[in-house]
Formats: structure tokens, C-alpha cells, sequence
């Protein structure tokens, strides 16, 4: 299967998999289950990168009895999703939640409940990444670690048959997997944000599949924010469920527990440093903190701080569509998008069917991952064995710089991005002006990039994919001149009846939003059928 | 970002260049990984729970580079640590994986914060 010369290395495959966090591997292996042989490759090392291995993904988990309990759930997220949400996607993602992750039993030790109850639904990231690429390998997977996907590979009829990369810890080797379809689980991107363990997603996945033809949905929804102590990436929240916070002056701030608790505390934040103190962590919580999250603790611990004591200053880093919810538009559960061959899964596909307008994060996005990576393993399969393909010449889709290479200063436009969406006031509270701004710089930026950066080097690829996904977001959230979820604009502070649908975005070159009419027209389909 | 690797503790294994997902080590002379790029860390500890030897200190702050002093790290007791907490290897039988609790944890909060809210409708006095 592998045949190498010195300059580059090239395989053949059934199913090639982008991206190994927790959405990439269960695609490889649901893909192996389905009889197909399957390369993943990834970044960074498939186990510890990406956002699922820093973290504690607690998967939506509703029991199938009683089955009120499933119907009550999905009522609720159908509500809370403000219209954007799509019932049956929700049963579907929950049903295979909740057969798939106990399959896991063989490589990751679920934890027992005080009473001795196994529960499935709580894990941990690093065991989960750890027990993922166990189950992996053991599948017959060829796993290529740091070798970050440069580029998509189109056959001669636009279908998506392969791609190429680079092996980073190979002197930079370039290689290529054919393949008979491909399913991108590259993630989301938070903007280069401190956000724990989101280095490595820089919104490739986004930018491979627009250059391949696919669109995006619910880039809007990109102002999710997420607290941690100033100077660290520790994103976890737990803990803070129980904090409070105070001003420069020592004043106790206003923040309770609550929705809108990132909002207060943004805008305090725009007043001033904000410090917390975690003395209310009820003290059977503070005893097992270390054992629950162990990576919350060392933070305080290491810099010599008492949490349940001093006050320590805190801020809130971007979560971009991480636990925001755009990403790549999807026509089924299966990750199935507009270009054939290829598939998404996990944070590098849109979310809004399944979270709705709000926040995926704390549940449906692990169940998402989970699920949508596992359809979509077994429909590349399925479509990789039907193809008759194999042969042809295979055309890279990423763009030659338009007028020329030259250098150009890549910190530099990724410094742009941050600087348009990380601000409260551009990307939190947002409006028609000032995201007209954002717009109009990240335009400049862009221009630079398309015109004159080398699509050579992962540097340059990550800087376009953080510029092209900036790009469609501030677009998008310009275009919906309305408040819905977690996309809020001060000049229009309420929600809009006419904007209950969801918006696609995508262009390289020149961006373009439009409303997403097939999902009315699907709808109304169903409510015909029904009635 | 990473600060130190212990050479007296390293056993040259390799397992830190090769788990690191922002590939911020490589294999410097005689094997010790070396921080070639620490720049490029993202502050996630991976590299620490990999590390059986336990001779990686990764400092919490991801903004700025701070001063590590290798006599002071091994005096703390903080190497390894987040190894031993998370119950790795040896430590499997000490150190429960008691994640599962975080659902009740949060359960709690809102139900305390529904309880303060009950007694102090107003809030704190309206100060935000
Ligand atoms: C701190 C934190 C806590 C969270 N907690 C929860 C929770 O409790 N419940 C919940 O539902 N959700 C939670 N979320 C969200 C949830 O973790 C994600 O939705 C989920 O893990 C996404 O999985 P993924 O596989 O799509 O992405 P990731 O795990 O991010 O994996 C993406 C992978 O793609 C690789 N990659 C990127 N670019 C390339 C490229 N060019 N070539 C090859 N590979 C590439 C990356 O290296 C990475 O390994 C949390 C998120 C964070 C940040
Ligand atoms: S993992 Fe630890 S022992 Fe192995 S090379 Fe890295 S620092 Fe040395
Ligand atoms: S903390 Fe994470 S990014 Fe930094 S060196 Fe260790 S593994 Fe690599």
C-alpha cells in the first residue's frame, strides 16, 4: 500500500480522514468497521491534539427508556435552538450517542458514580484521545501524525479523490493520499485564541472544502467566549459555577450563575480587570477538584495561588466555532456536503441543525462529533467501495498566489485576524458598523494573502484559512440584521421572525450570504408528509 | 508554555517530541528533546502526561515566557503531578477519573444560584 521515493511519499486508500480528534477517529474507525482501509492523518499527534484531548466532553446522553425522557429533550433543544434546530437529526445523534460510546469499554475505563452506576457520558480528554487511537489502530488503521493536509485533490468530474501534505517531523517531505473519499475532521478554529488546545485548528478544514466548492452555514455564530485565569489557556468551567467575581477596587460584581453570565462579565471586562475568588466551591468539590479536572487545579497551584482564597484575575478567551456552531454546510446526519467524495464531521461541519442558534458546547457537540463521525465513516466507506475511480489524474485545489509569490508577513495578517475577532466589541457585541469595518480590513488582509502568499507551507495555509473563515463570519453577521443565540447585534437588539433560517456563506475571492431556502423547503416537505 | 525538561530525569524515550500536537521539541544531541519552538506551545500539559520520567515542567502561562529555576521545580513536588492526578500508568489504582461528577457540580450551582435568587430578587443592588 505504501510506496515511497525520497521526495514524496504516496498512498492509496479507500478512506482518507483528516484530522484526528474525537470526530476523525470514530469516522476511521466506523470507516474499518465498514470494511474499508482507512488513513487518518492529522496535525498534530491523533490523541493529544485538537480540543477534545484538552478537554472533559460531556456527550448529550438521553437513555432511549423512557422515551418521554428522548421527546423532552429534543422538545427543549428544538426551543432553546431558536428555530434553527432540526428534530430528527437531534434523535439521530443522541440514539447513536448513546449505543456508540459504550463500545469504547475495551480501551477507556468509564468512571463509577458514588452509588457504582457506570457513567458513559462524562470523559475525560486526554484518556478519551488516548483509548480513541487505541481503538484505531487496533482497527488496522495507518495513523500519519504531524502531517498537516495542505490541499484537497479533485478528479477530472470535481469529485474529491485524495490530498496532499506535508510530514513536518520528516524534514518537511511532502506526500499524497489517494483515496476514495474523503471526510474532513480538521475542527473548528477559535481564532488563534488562547483556547485550550486549539493551536493546531486553524479553520483548514473550512478553507479545503470552499476550495473544493462546498459552502459553510451559521458562520455567524462565532461569539462564544469562554473564562479562564488571565495568562492561561484552562477553559474549563466548572469550577466557576461557583465563583465570584470583584472589580479592581475590590467591589463584588453582579455575575450569578446563569445564561447570560459570559455577557456581564464581557462587559465588565470592557470597564476593567475583572478577579474571582472559588471560596464558595462547596468543600467536598474543592477535596476531588484534582480528580475530576486535574488540569484545573495545577494552574493555581503552580503559580502559587490559592483559588479558594486569593483573587486571581480572570478573561475570556474566544471559542470561534469551537463552541460556537458554523462550519461547513451538511445535507444529512452523514456529513455528506455539495462537492461528491466528500464528507465533514465533527466542529469542521455546521452544528446549527443539531445545537441550534445557541452554543453546541457541554453536550450536543461531543454527541455531534461523535455521531456525525461515525455516519460519516460509514458513508465514505460505502462510497469508496461503489467507485469506480482509481487512475485518473488528480488536480490540488489550493489557489496559486494571483499576482506572484513574495513575502509576505503571515504574523502579521493572523495578527489581524485576532484583532477582529477577539475584541468584545467587534465580535460579542456586534454592529452593521463596525462589523462593516472588520470587513473592510479583513478584505485588505486578504487581498495581500490571495495575491502574493505561497500555498506551500503550513504557516501560509493556516493564515488563509484563518482569513477566509474571519472572512464569512463578520460577513454572515452583518448580513443577519437581527439578535438570535449567540449572535448579537446592538442595532438590532431583538429577534426577527424573517431571519428563522439558517444562513450559507462561502467565496474565496469574492464572499457571498445568502438564506439557506432548501431547509424551509425541506421542512414544509416534511409537514406535508405528515399531515 | 514549556519551560524545562529535567536532563538528570530524561531517558531520551522520545515520547514528548513525538505526542507535543504543536511540535515544539525536537531530538537534540544525544537524544534530550530540545525546545526548539516554544514559541509555538500551546500550554496544553500534554507532554507531561506522557512523560513516564517525569522531566517536563510546562509553566501555566501561554502569553509570556517566565523564568523556571530547575532546583525549584524539583524541590515543589510538581513534576509529575498532573500525571499522578489524572491516575497514568502506576498512579491507575491512586487516582480515580472522577469526571462524572462535573454534571452534579453544576447541578448544584444553578441550584444555588436559583436559591439566591429566590432570597435577593434584586441581585446585588442593581451594580452589574
Ligand atoms: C475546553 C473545552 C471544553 C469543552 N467541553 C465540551 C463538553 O463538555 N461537551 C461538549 O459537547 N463539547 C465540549 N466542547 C466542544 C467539543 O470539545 C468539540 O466540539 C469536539 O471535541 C470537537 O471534536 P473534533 O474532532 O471535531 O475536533 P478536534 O478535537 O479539535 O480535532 C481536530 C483535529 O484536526 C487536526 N487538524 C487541524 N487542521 C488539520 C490539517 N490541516 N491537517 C490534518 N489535521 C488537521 C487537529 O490537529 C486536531 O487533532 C469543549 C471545547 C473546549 C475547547
Ligand atoms: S518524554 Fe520525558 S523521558 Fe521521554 S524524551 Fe521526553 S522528557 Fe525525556
Ligand atoms: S504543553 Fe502541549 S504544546 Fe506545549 S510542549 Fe507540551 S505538549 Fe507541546
Amino acid at each position: 500500500m505504501i510506496s515511497s521515493s525520497l521526495e514524496e511519499l504516496s498512498l492509496t486508500t479507500d478512506v482518507l480522514i483528516v484530522g484526528g480528534g474525537m470526530a476523525g477517529a470514530w469516522a476511521a474507525t466506523s470507516a474499518a468497521e465498514a470494511g474499508a482501509k482507512v488513513v487518518l492523518v492529522d496535525k498534530g499527534y491523533c490523541g493529544t491534539s485538537g480540543v477534545t484531548a484538552a478537554a472533559g466532553p460531556g456527550h448529550w446522553w438521553v437513555p432511549p427508556d423512557p422515551p418521554a425522557a428522548r421527546e423532552a429533550a429534543v422538545t427543549n433543544r428544538v426551543a432553546s435552538g431558536l428555530g434553527l434546530g432540526e428534530a430528527d437529526w437531534m434523535y439521530r445523534i443522541l440514539d447513536q450517542t448513546w449505543r456508540t460510546l459504550p463500545t469504547l469499554a475495551g480501551y477507556y475505563k468509564f468512571g463509577a458514580d458514588d452509588e457504582g452506576r457506570v457513567n458513559y457520558r462524562a470523559v475525560r480528554g486526554p484518556e478519551y484521545m488516548r483509548a480513541l487511537r487505541q481503538q484505531v489502530l487496533s482497527h488496522g488503521v495507518t495513523i500519519l501524525d504531524h502531517s498537516p493536509v495542505l490541499e484537497l485533490l479533485a478528479r477530472s468530474d470535481g469529485s474529491i479523490g485524495g490530498a496532499r501534505g506535508q510530514r513536518r517531523q520528516d524534514g518537511g517531505r511532502a506526500y499524497q493520499v489517494e483515496a476514495g473519499a474523503v471526510v474532513l475532521a480538521a475542527g473548528g478554529t477559535s481564532f488563534l485564541s488562547h483556547l485550550l488546545g486549539s493551536r493546531t485548528n486553524t479553520g483548514d478544514g473550512y478553507l479545503m472544502a470552499a476550495e473544493a466548492g462546498a459552502e459553510m452555514s451559521g458562520m455567524e455564530f462565532t461569539a462564544a467566549y469562554t473564562i479562564a485565569p488571565a495568562h492561561s489557556t484552562m477553559t474549563r468551567t466548572m469550577a466557576y459555577s461557583f465563583a465570584t467575581y470583584y472589580d479592581a477596587a475590590g467591589h463584588e460584581l453582579d455575575l450569578p450563575f446563569g445564561p447570560d453570565q459570559t455577557l456581564r462579565l464581557a462587559r465588565a471586562l470592557q470597564r476593567g480587570p475583572v478577579y474571582c475568588s472559588l471560596h464558595r466551591l462547596p468543600d467536598d468539590i474543592k477535596a476531588r477538584l484534582h480528580t475530576i479536572s486535574p488540569n484545573v487545579p495545577l494552574v493555581f497551584d503552580r503559580w502559587g495561588t490559592d483559588p479558594y482564597r486569593d483573587r486571581f484575575e480572570v478573561v475570556l478567551h474566544n471559542d470561534g466555532t469551537i463552541r460556537g456552531i458554523g462550519g461547513v454546510r451538511v445535507h444529512d446526519v452523514d456529513g455528506t456536503t455539495s462537492v461528491p467524495g466528500l464528507f465533514v464531521a465533527g466542529d469542521n461541519a455546521s452544528r446549527e441543525k443539531v445545537a441550534g442558534a445557541i452554543s453546541g458546547g457541554g453536550n450536543v457537540n461531543s454527541a455531534w462529533a461523535l455521531s456525525s463521525g461515525v455516519f460519516a465513516g460509514r458513508a465514505a466507506a460505502r462510497l469508496a467501495r461503489g467507485a469506480t475511480r482509481r487512475g485518473g489524474r488528480l488536480r490540488p485545489l489550493g489557489r496559486e498566489p494571483r499576482k506572484g509569490a513574495k513575502t509576505v508577513d503571515l504574523a502579521a495578517l493572523r495578527d489581524g485576524v485576532r484583532s477582529q475577532m477577539h475584541p468584545f466589541d467587534k465580535n460579542l457585541f456586534r454592529t452593521g458598523d463596525r462589523l462593516a469595518a472588520s470587513a473592510d480590513v479583513l478584505e485588505g488582509l486578504w487581498t495581500e494573502m490571495a495575491d502574493h502568499a505561497d500555498k506551500g507551507t503550513i504557516a501560509s495555509r493556516e493564515t488563509a484559512a484563518l482569513l477566509a473563515t474571519a472572512r464569512w463570519s463578520v460577513a454572515t453577521a452583518g448580513a443577519r440584521k437581527e439578535s438570535r443565540g449567540l449572535h448579537r447585534r446592538e442595532d438590532f437588539p431583538s429577534q426577527d421572525a424573517g431571519f428563522a433560517t439558517r444562513l450559507l456563506s462561502g467565496g474565496l475571492d469574492q464572499v457571498w450570504v445568502t438564506a439557506d431556502t432548501t431547509s424551509v423547503t425541506a421542512k414544509a416537505g416534511r409537514l406535508e408528509a405528515a399531515s | 508554555m514549556i519551560e524545562l525538561i529535567v536532563a538528570d530525569r530524561c531517558t531520551d524515550c522520545g515520547a514528548c517530541i513525538e505526542v507535543c500536537p504543536a511540535n515544539v521539541l525536537d531530538a537534540g544531541q544525544g537524544g534530550l528533546p530540545v525546545l526548539a519552538r516554544a514559541e509555538d506551545c500551546q500550554t496544553c500539559f500534554m507532554c507531561e502526561l506522557y512523560c513516564r520520567a517525569d522531566a517536563i515542567y510546562v509553566a501555566p502561562d501561554c502569553d509570556r515566557r517566565v523564568a523556571v529555576s530547575e532546583a525549584e521545580v524539583l524541590a515543589s513536588g510538581r513534576l509529575g503531578q498532573y500525571r499522578k492526578h489524572s491516575g497514568w500508568n502506576e498512579w491507575a489504582e491512586h487516582y480515580p477519573n472522577e469526571q462524572w461528577l462535573m454534571e452534579t457540580v453544576f447541578r448544584r450551582a444553578g441550584e444555588a444560584a436559583a436559591q439566591t435568587r429566590a432570597v435577593r430578587p434584586e441581585g446585588l443592588g442593581g451594580k452589574e
